[in-house]
């Protein structure tokens, strides 16, 4: 039992750094602001399957690594993170049975927050903001998701995460 | 009181709005804590160092790559760049020469007016980590950090003018804000008549602009912009870009003035960091040999 949480919670933490690398992959320049939201993608994934597991405190930590990782203020993506996270805790047994391009709308609303939490505090400090830059990433995230859903659900039952 | 199966489920929402809270508050401090100063230096570095490994890996296939190109290319291409790279490396080499015959003129002349002079800076070669950072924001990683003597503030350059500077430094690397990042200003001035200005980044394209012009200041299209040296990070001297616009409107009360970098911004893999000079008295800088570290 003990070995077997200890190898499901090794696949959470892959899954994550994944996540984390995808966020820091060179594309061009005018493709930056399409990336998708991959770490938000994966946290909402786990935040939904395994609420018990993966929740706020997961998120704040994850997103002091993106901060770091991405150069923004150290605590902007933790704070977007874990509202996402919260937001996902409060109605997930209703979303994850749903057919998986209605869950694609709630994972836009949920990336939608995310982007504007970000661009918020971007907006305090003076970096200027234009309108495709709310849009663009969560389209992408809406678009992508039954995917990432798939094959982290595929990569969860292969190797018994609960 | 029996204990009721259910009541853990009812436990969950209360506590994890308050640990939401929590972390907001948490997180609120931090951001605070990290723009208003280097409160969070030691930190960052810490944290740098955890994720290196990743920005690593993200650039390894790159480096590959690159590396591959290399084991392949052919004879004569080797040669025909050999060949390049020589005879640029002497026209290079022979201007230099004039270079340190004026530069001991100009410390001459200087002390005979009386004024300092700073030459003679030593520079490294770090290399760019192929990684993507907030797209919102124009910042590099570099392979170099505190352990190779990187210093936040330190002035960043490549072979056609200035990049930026660093503004984290971790152990093994770190992050640079370049000069078109809308956050950054740097003190110019035109070469040709000497004239003083802040050039600020735009952001998402490739340019700069000058602060608070007055309409009938000195400035042409073309003119080179140097910088001043007078914030204090950037040693003065280095090329900073070419003005490619000067709109005058009588309706409003400055110009505006639009910049191209001269340093290649997006392309360069490689880049320059700069110590500046400790004073006028390290004259083993005259030796070109001794100026690469």
């Amino acid at each position: 039992m003990n070995q077997q949480a200890h190898r499901s919670n090794w696949v959470i933490v892959m899954s994550f750094v994944i996540a984390l690398m995808l966020m820091a992959l060179p594309m061009p320049d005018w493709a930056g602001i399409w990336r998708p939201a991959w770490v938000a993608l994966v946290l909402i994934y786990w935040c939904m399957a395994l609420p018990a597991r993966v929740g706020i405190m997961v998120a704040f930590t994850l997103g002091i690594f993106l901060d770091v990782l991405s150069g923004t203020l150290l605590g902007q993506n933790a704070l977007a993170l874990s509202v996402v996270a919260f937001i996902t805790l409060q109605f997930y047994q209703r979303v994850r049975v749903l057919p998986l391009w209605q869950q694609g709308i709630t994972v836009f609303g949920l990336a939608f927050i995310h982007q504007v939490l970000l661009l918020w505090i971007n907006g305090i400090q003076g970096m200027p903001v234009s309108f495709s830059d709310y849009w663009a990433s969560p389209l992408i995230s809406m678009v992508l998701w039954p995917w990432i859903f798939v094959v982290l659900r595929d990569m969860r039952r292969k190797y018994q995460v609960a | 009181m029996a204990i009721n199966p259910i009541k853990p489920l009812y436990f969950r929402r209360p506590s994890a709005l308050v640990r939401l809270v929590v972390v907001g508050i948490v997180s609120i401090a931090l951001m605070t804590a990290d723009h208003k100063g280097r409160h969070l230096e030691f930190l960052r570095g810490v944290l740098a160092t955890i994720v290196y490994p990743l920005q690593y890996a993200v650039d390894l296939p790159i480096q590959v790559g690159t590396w591959m190109a290399e084991t392949v290319t052919s004879r004569s291409e080797l040669m025909q760049q050999n060949y390049r790279l020589r005879r640029e490396n002497l026209r290079i080499h022979s201007r230099l020469e004039k270079f340190a015959e004026l530069e001991a003129e100009n410390r001459r002349l200087r002390s005979l007016l009386d004024s300092s002079i700073k030459v003679g800076d030593k520079v490294l070669i770090a290399e760019l980590l192929s990684v993507d950072m907030d797209p919102f924001a124009r910042r590099i990683v570099l392979n170099k950090g505190t352990r190779d003597g990187v210093f936040s503030g330190q002035s960043l350059i490549d072979s056609n003018g200035v990049m930026g500077q660093v503004v984290q430094a971790g152990p093994f690397s770190s992050n640079a804000l370049l000069i078109t990042d809308p956050s950054h200003a740097l003190p110019v001035q035109v070469h040709r008549s000497g004239y003083r200005a802040v050039a600020v980044g735009v952001g998402p394209q490739n340019l700069l602009e000058l602060l608070h012009i007055p309409n009938n200041a000195d400035l042409r299209v073309g003119d080179l912009l140097v910088t001043s040296g007078l914030g204090g990070r950037f040693p003065s001297g280095y090329p900073v870009g070419h003005i490619i616009s000067v709109e005058r409107d009588r309706g409003r009360p400055f110009a505006s003035v639009k910049v191209e970098p001269t340093a290649r911004l997006e392309r360069n893999r490689e880049v320059l960091l700069v110590w500046p000079a400790q004073g006028g008295e390290t004259l083993e800088g005259m030796n070109p040999g001794t100026i690469i570290k």
